[in-house]
């Protein structure tokens, strides 16, 4: 251990540093983005969303398998990349561009998180892999509110079943669910509240497909009756397993929605430039050309706040309380923003069927309310900086009419 | 290319200094002299001109060094000098020798500066102005009025843009120089603004001369010359703090903090928005240094700042004013100063609200920025155009 300290105190300035683009990054996001070229235009994202799962799994495991991009953020010795979430959140920046169909936010964004922060045993040693290299999908079935754990809100009873345990009640709208291998699902028991394992498939568990505004992003009411379920994380741990899903959770998605807004910004570039009226190009009129703009600086700001989310996680730099709501409350903004603004310059092509700006409209509002909306987050952002400050020596002067 | 070795030279260069002229205890010109000497004013110019040489992502290294040690930030005392003249004077003067001349009383703050672009008829329209320079052996003789001259009352040299060929269209009959502001020729006259102060002036120029040493660029090539002047001009405002919650949010967030009972719920889901908004402006601020690091020069990007802090600053000072209710309508005083602390930003809220209108004007409106965003980052067609190739001198203004 003191080798080690030493010999990061005498090597300043090796580390990387915030918002640096490393090669190796430009690679992976090139990687990621010929494959969803491939695998998931706009036609495959059609036919995924409405085939019987909403997604394809031959996909999902070509991802998991030859691209090895569903566990960046999970540590080597898990069976992971051991990357980081900001490499992870490039790829799930790709995929909500490609609108990939898939359960990246059930099992990426939360399942595999929850699976890494909870303690080390056999159980997690089994689920892992199968999850990282794409073969088996999975759900997470726990309250939540604003992006925070709620376990006031639980739903779900845990009773002692010989060697393991048996969950009983209903979970409404669990992302993922339908198809899931794995449900990871929060529980109250004899010695509180604790997270368990739960085979999507046993015949104690129904999953009720719903449908939703955002067809290439599933939910499903879950029903059990006495399923049968392994412990993975107690009550003295589930707080800070489910605190780092949700977390996790919340700054891939707004990697997410960054990706969707770029996607639908570079559309209606090109739509502006090609499309004329009045003998000449839409982008030349400033109506235009000045709605374009904002959304431009909607997504930078967008892409800067995700970014640094997902720095702050990796590397322990910021609260993450407040960088997870400073980025969803910035990205559900510019998502919804960017895709209205999308739908509204395409004109009447914008609001039909055939044309893809209202799946991304879709998805655009569906992210803005998962894990909480902007004002919820604007809420908590001004519960910890503003609630509580108190007066400084910084005042600037008030004029009060006398000279 | 800014390397692990660059970034410990920098820091170990602005550590002697403050170890051997201690900014808390030496005169503001003194310490900023030492700083030219050490090359810390701008760590990207070259050894000699204030600079070291290395990457320009490296100044707010040294910065952070000379600031914490007490010194003081020089682009408040000389905000066109050190944003806007040094940059175009370190490419583009004539000689190094000439250079220097002019950047160590830069640095200094000894010798303040100002710019020369906006005249009555050229505003959003810069490459339409008229005031003409007329080349007289080695001398060029200039003639015509400019307006909106931010220091022109205090400075002893102003950045220049002039037209040599009013034959040529608009943007090629351009030539760039740097003027004295003492020489015969040249009358200042104050202009008052809405907050009463006269920050900025008139400038009235009557068969002014100019060596023709002083010129920057070649004849014609003004409009280049005065890019680079623009773009460091924005990426400058744009800058903002570098620091969580510094800034104008600052002033919101003091406000809030010690006038408790004028607090709503409606006023504090504003002021979280604008905390987010000023968050992920700082962020993204952050981000383009990064890219200048790897980059060299400010890109478009710059446009983006300049743009949202603008019009941030603006919403900021709204919210100042709502949530001082009653008080709003009070001001300190209308009456003009002169006496080198007119500066609105120094004033009571009130004033500095005043002073935030202006925001959006300065430095390229906002409506003009929106443009440049949509036609050069986002590469859309630029409008249609009245003046498209008609030779300067055959386009109607007013
Ligand atoms: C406080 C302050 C300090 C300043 N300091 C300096 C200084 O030190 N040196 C200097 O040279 N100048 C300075 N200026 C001048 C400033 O750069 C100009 O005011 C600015 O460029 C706008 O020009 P204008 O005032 O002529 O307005 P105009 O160009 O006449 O604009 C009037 C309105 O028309 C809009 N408009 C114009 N063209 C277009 C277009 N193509 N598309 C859409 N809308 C358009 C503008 O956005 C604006 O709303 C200063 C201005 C202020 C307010």
């Amino acid at each position: 251990m003191a080798d080690t300290a030493t010999e990061v105190a005498t090597e300043p300035h090796t580390g990387p540093v915030e918002f640096d683009v490393t090669e190796e990054q430009q690679e992976l996001r090139a990687a990621v983005r010929r494959f969803c070229a491939e695998q998931s235009d706009g036609p495959a994202v059609r036919r995924h969303m409405e085939s019987e799962h909403g997604h394809d799994p031959a996909v999902w495991a070509r991802l998991g398998r030859e691209l090895g991009v569903l566990g960046l953020a999970v540590p080597e010795e898990l069976g992971g990349a051991g990357a980081g979430l900001v490499e992870q959140s490039i790829v799930v920046e790709e995929l909500g561009a490609a609108l990939l169909c898939g359960p990246v936010l059930g099992t990426i964004g939360l399942a595999l998180p929850a699976l890494v922060a909870s303690s080390a045993g056999p159980l997690r040693d089994e689920l892992v892999p199968s999850l990282v290299d794409g073969s088996r999908t999975a759900a997470l079935a726990a309250p939540e509110r604003a992006g925070l754990f709620d376990p006031h809100a639980i739903t779900v009873g845990a009773v002692h079943a010989g060697d393991g345990w048996e969950l009983t009640g209903v979970v409404p709208q669990v992302v993922d669910a339908a198809g899931a291998d794995l449900l990871l699902v929060a529980a109250s028991g004899p010695e509180g509240i604790a997270l368990f394992a739960v085979p999507g498939a046993a015949e104690q568990v129904q999953t009720e497909p719903l449908t939703t505004l955002d067809l290439t992003r599933r939910q499903a009411t879950v029903r059990m009756r006495e399923a049968p379920a392994r412990l993975l994380a107690g009550a003295d741990e589930i707080d800070a397993v489910l605190g780092h899903a949700f977390y996790t959770a919340s700054a891939l998605l707004a990697a997410e929605q960054v990706g969707g807004a770029q996607h639908m910004l570079d559309v209606t570039v090109a739509y502006a430039k090609e499309r004329l009226q009045f003998g000449r190009p839409i982008g030349s009129f400033q109506a235009v050309k000045h709605r374009l703009a904002d959304m431009l600086v909607l997504v930078e700001h967008a892409r800067s706040t995700a970014q640094h989310a997902a720095w702050a996680l990796q590397t322990g730099s910021d609260d993450p309380f407040l960088a997870t709501s400073i980025a969803q409350a910035t990205c559900s903004e510019a998502y919804y923003r960017v895709a209205a603004d999308a739908v509204q310059l395409h004109g009447g092509i914008g609001f039909t069927w055939e044309h893809e700006a209202h799946l991304y409209f879709k998805r655009a509002v569906t992210d803005a309310a998962l894990l909480g909306g902007a004002e919820i987050h604007r809420d908590r952002i001004a519960a910890a900086v503003l609630d509580h400050v108190r007066a400084t020596p910084g005042v600037p002067p008030v004029a009060d009419g006398r000279a | 290319m800014s390397t692990a070795t660059d970034a410990a030279r920098v820091e170990e260069v602005a550590g002697r200094v403050v170890a051997d002229h201690d900014p808390r205890r030496l005169p503001v010109q003194e310490f900023l002299g030492a700083c030219f000497d050490a090359g810390l004013s701008w760590v990207h110019f070259p050894d000699g001109l204030g600079g070291l040489g290395v990457s320009r992502g490296l100044q707010a290294s040294a910065d952070a060094v000379l600031q914490s040690a007490g010194g003081p930030v020089p682009f408040r005392l000389n905000p066109i000098g050190y944003g806007m003249a040094a940059p175009t004077i370190s490419e583009h003067a004539r000689s190094p020798e000439l250079a220097r001349s002019w950047l160590r009383p830069l640095a200094t703050t000894e010798e303040l500066w100002c710019q020369l672009f906006s005249e009555p008829g050229a505003g959003s329209d810069l490459a339409g102005l008229a005031t003409s320079a007329v080349r007289d052996g080695d001398t060029w003789v200039v003639n015509g009025q400019k307006v909106w001259t931010s220091l022109a009352h205090r400075a002893r040299w102003a950045l220049l843009l002039a037209r040599t060929d009013p034959d040529q269209p608009k943007h090629k009959g351009l030539t760039y120089f740097v003027l004295d502001m003492e020489a015969a020729g040249v009358r200042t006259r104050p202009l008052r603004q809405m907050t009463g102060q006269a920050e900025f002036n008139e400038v009235f120029l009557e068969d002014a001369r100019i060596p023709d040493e002083h010129r920057l660029g070649a004849v014609g090539d003004g409009w280049r010359v005065a890019m680079t002047t623009l773009m460091n001009e924005r990426s400058a405002i744009g800058a903002g703090g570098a620091e969580r919650g510094s800034g104008t949010i600052a002033d919101a967030l003091a406000l809030w903090a010690d006038r408790p009972h004028r607090r709503t719920p409606v006023l504090r889901d504003r002021l979280a928005a604008l905390w987010t908004r000023s968050e992920a402006q700082r962020l993204t601020s952050a981000r383009a240094r990064r890219g200048v690091a790897s980059a060299g020069s400010p890109g478009p990007e710059g446009s983006v700042a300049k743009l949202v802090s603008a019009e941030l600053n603006q919403d900021v000072y709204e919210f100042c004013m709502d949530l001082l209710g009653p008080e709003s309508t009070l001001y300190s005083s209308y009456e003009v100063r002169r006496d080198g602390r007119e500066a609105d930003w120094r004033g009571a809220v009130q004033q500095r609200f005043l002073r935030s209108r202006a925001n959006t004007i300065e430095g390229g409106t906002s409506e003009v920025l929106r443009n440049i965003l949509g036609e050069r980052v986002l590469g859309l067609p630029g409008d249609l155009r009245a003046d498209a190739g008609k030779a300067w001198k055959e386009v109607p203004r007013g």
